[in-house]
């Protein structure tokens, strides 16, 4: 049988890597699942990785790069024995302890890892449209990386759909490019952080379509423009444009815990009030994946501490952790 | 062999000369996904010499080939046989993902 772990973090954001830096500090050694490379924002480092500047993040006065800090929490969890392991996690099974987690071939026999505590830091991804061109036109007009995709729109208009912070966001990074960009938003008002919205109303290069869902994509090979349909009075219309960048929201990264983590209707894992415990002992749970109101990085690295904390608790009162772990008390 | 470095002026020579497989990686400095998939990149160029090339293009200092090859979205990697472009791939991904792609190729 492999190797009992004291903790593996599932998911490297800053819920993950905060706890990756706190359970290493405390000697048990964990291994971070990180996930594997892809231009979504699923992806080792987390939704971070797609952003420029992070000006809210405390501790740095004039901002930083997502990108750049993501590769700083890493460095961190490195520096005091973090393993990492560049891959995703295909199958978990919670039904005996110590726990077993799959990565790779799923129909295994055996896990490829045991361990005696599980953090689940899978964060939140996000969500596209749901249109059936959607697939054959993403790269090719349609986007959801505006710092990506974005130079590639160089004096054209385009489109941004959506009205949270990202959305605003997106769409002040396309102004560099961009001639013109159109806020799609479904409602008649922004639900992004009122400096977002002032940013947004005083950039004349931004202007906005209220109370419009995206029905469909024209363009055959490359985005041409899109149809729209006005969710009050049902009327349709056609806006060409030549990119399309979509922000309208995440969706959490649990299907991997369906019918084993308690989760709630939209799929966010549900943590006991006060802590990080799930319904499972020994699973911990930090970050978007559990959190669908504050949904920040700050927010995410603080349950990420929490769950670290928790879990060596929890370690240290079943036994489960190694003896100098359990005779020694930690010094946060 | 190491990924090497192709631009607007040297592409169609460094590209018709080769008599393997070239992988062609649009990129710039800016890019998030593509400074990650570099290394992996890096990683296929040693393993698979012989039998394919890895050839970097900065989409910021040549833009004419971008725009040849109607690049919009980057990372995007496209492989080049016999001069002419026979696949490609948008988006970063991971090393086994990556060479499950290249098979045809490197198979």
């Amino acid at each position: 049988m492999t190797e009992v772990r004291n903790v593996v973090v599932v998911g490297s954001g800053p819920a993950g890597l905060t706890a990756a830096i706190y359970t290493a500090r405390a000697n048990l050694s964990p291994l971070v699942i990180e996930g594997e490379l892809s231009s979504t924002t699923d992806q080792p480092g987390g939704q971070l990785m797609l952003t420029t500047d992070v000006e809210n993040f405390p501790g740095f006065v004039e901002g930083i790069m997502g990108p750049d800090l993501m590769g700083n929490f890493r460095a961190q969890a490195a520096r005091f024995g973090a393993e990492f392991l560049t891959d995703k996690v295909t199958r978990i099974d919670f039904s005996s302890r110590p726990y077993g987690l799959w990565v790779g071939d799923p129909s295994a026999p055996e896990p490829s890892y045991r361990t005696s505590s599980v953090i689940v830091a899978t964060g939140a991804r996000s969500l596209m449209l749901g249109l059936p061109q959607e697939e054959q036109l993403l790269g090719h007009g349609l986007s959801t990386c505006a710092t990506c995709d974005g130079f590639f729109f160089r004096g054209q208009r385009i489109g941004v759909v959506g009205g949270g912070d990202s959305a605003i966001e997106e769409a002040i990074f396309l102004t560099r490019f961009a001639e013109k960009v159109t806020i799609l938003h479904r409602r008649d008002q922004l639900r992004a952080s009122k400096i977002m919205q002032e940013r947004a109303f005083k950039n004349d290069k931004i202007d906005f379509l209220w109370n419009v869902r995206v029905t469909d994509l024209k363009g055959d090979g490359r985005l041409e423009g899109i149809g729209l349909e006005d969710v009050q009075t049902g009327e349709r219309s056609d806006l060409e444009l030549g990119g399309l960048f979509v922000a309208i929201g995440h969706r959490p990264n649990t299907d991997l815990f369906r019918g084993v983590l308690d989760m709630d209707d939209a799929g966010y894992l549900v943590t006991q009030p006060g802590s990080t415990a799930t319904n499972i002992p020994g699973v911990f749970a930090c970050g978007d994946v559990q959190d669908h109101t504050y949904r920040q990085a700050i927010t995410a690295a603080g349950s990420g501490c929490m769950a670290a904390i928790d879990a060596e608790r929890w370690l240290e009162a079943t036994g489960a952790a190694p003896p100098d772990i359990a005779e020694t008390p930690t010094d946060w | 062999m190491a990924p090497t470095t192709v631009s607007d002026a040297t592409f169609e020579e460094e590209i018709a000369a080769a008599s393997e497989p070239v992988l062609v990686d649009f990129w710039a400095e800016w890019c998030g996904p593509c400074k990650m998939i570099a290394p992996v990149l890096e990683e296929i160029a040693e393993e698979y010499q012989g039998k394919l090339r890895i050839a970097k293009l900065n989409v910021d200092d040549n833009p004419q080939t971008a725009r040849r090859f109607d690049v919009m979205s980057i990372p995007t990697l496209i492989v080049f046989q016999d001069g002419q472009p026979k696949k490609r791939m948008v988006g970063a991904k991971g090393k086994n993902a990556l060479l499950a792609d290249l098979a045809e190729f490197v198979g």
